[in-house]
């Protein structure tokens, strides 16, 4: 791997964390933190754009697309999606004496992800090639 | 805001540094392993819930803290991936894999919440 591609992912990476830490000041101070909304909403729009890049990326192999993986895949998608804050969340609900909230959150996240890259990857095949 | 900005930046250079690691940790792995299955995704994930984890014992939840910001929400969040989990999950079962898809999603939530438990009691401990 090219230290170019390293670069490219680092930036999107970066830039994608950000994104995600500004979704989680305005889902905090709209919506309050019950429930991580914030988290969950990055995850599944994360999924989708990755999904859907992936698809148009292979579809025009040479175009510009394909072109910007990693910077948009690996780095931007990547950064902007989150394992780790995920589960946080999960053990900080059964801490709080809320399992079946933190029950919910897992059974809610996981099928809309994979849904949401599922859907990303239709709509990039669906849309007829110009 | 010239707080705001600072907490920003905090989190996009730990989430450049985080991202750049899982980069690497998921070429090697591919390298190691080959790419029938996405151990490189798996191992990132689970290795970022246990650090999170550990964090989370050690400092509790602050919140907004510029060492918080950076670890977590920066370095530990850009590191771990759901995006790339979501993809490969999907691309195993359209590929005829229906088995190996339901293991990696069995594999990253039993392991990365069991991960996020073991680094939080460790800390924990150690305190």
């Amino acid at each position: 791997m090219s230290w170019q591609a390293y670069m490219a992912v680092g930036i999107g990476s970066g830039f994608g964390s950000m994104l995600r830490y500004g979704i989680s000041l305005a889902s905090l101070a709209a919506l309050g933190g019950y429930l991580p909304w914030a988290t969950l909403l990055v995850n599944v729009l994360g999924s989708g754009i990755i999904g859907w890049v992936a698809a148009t990326a292979s579809r025009f192999p040479s175009g510009k697309l394909a072109h910007w993986q990693p910077l948009l895949m690996a780095g931007f998608c990547g950064g902007f999606t989150t394992f780790s804050l995920f589960s946080l969340e999960t053990l900080h609900l059964v801490q709080q004496g809320l399992p079946g909230l933190a029950l919910l959150y897992v059974l809610i996240s996981l099928p809309l992800w994979l849904l949401a890259a599922w859907l990303g990857e239709r709509m990039a095949l669906s849309r007829s090639p110009s | 805001m010239g707080h705001g900005i600072a907490s920003m930046l905090l989190v996009a250079l730990g989430g450049a540094l985080g991202g750049i690691s899982r980069y690497a940790v998921s070429n090697f792995m591919a390298q190691l392993l080959g790419k029938a299955f996405p151990w490189g995704t798996l191992i990132v994930n689970a290795s970022g819930a246990f650090l999170a984890g550990g964090l989370l014992g050690y400092y509790g939840m602050p919140g907004a803290q510029p060492l918080w910001l950076f670890t977590i929400v920066g370095l530990l969040g850009g590191y771990t991936t759901v995006s790339s989990f979501s993809l490969q999950t999907i691309e195993l079962w359209q590929g005829g894999q229906a088995m190996r898809a339901a293991l990696n999603i069995a594999a990253t939530l039993v392991l990365g919440l069991a991960m996020v438990i073991l680094g939080w009691l460790l800390t924990k401990e150690l305190q």
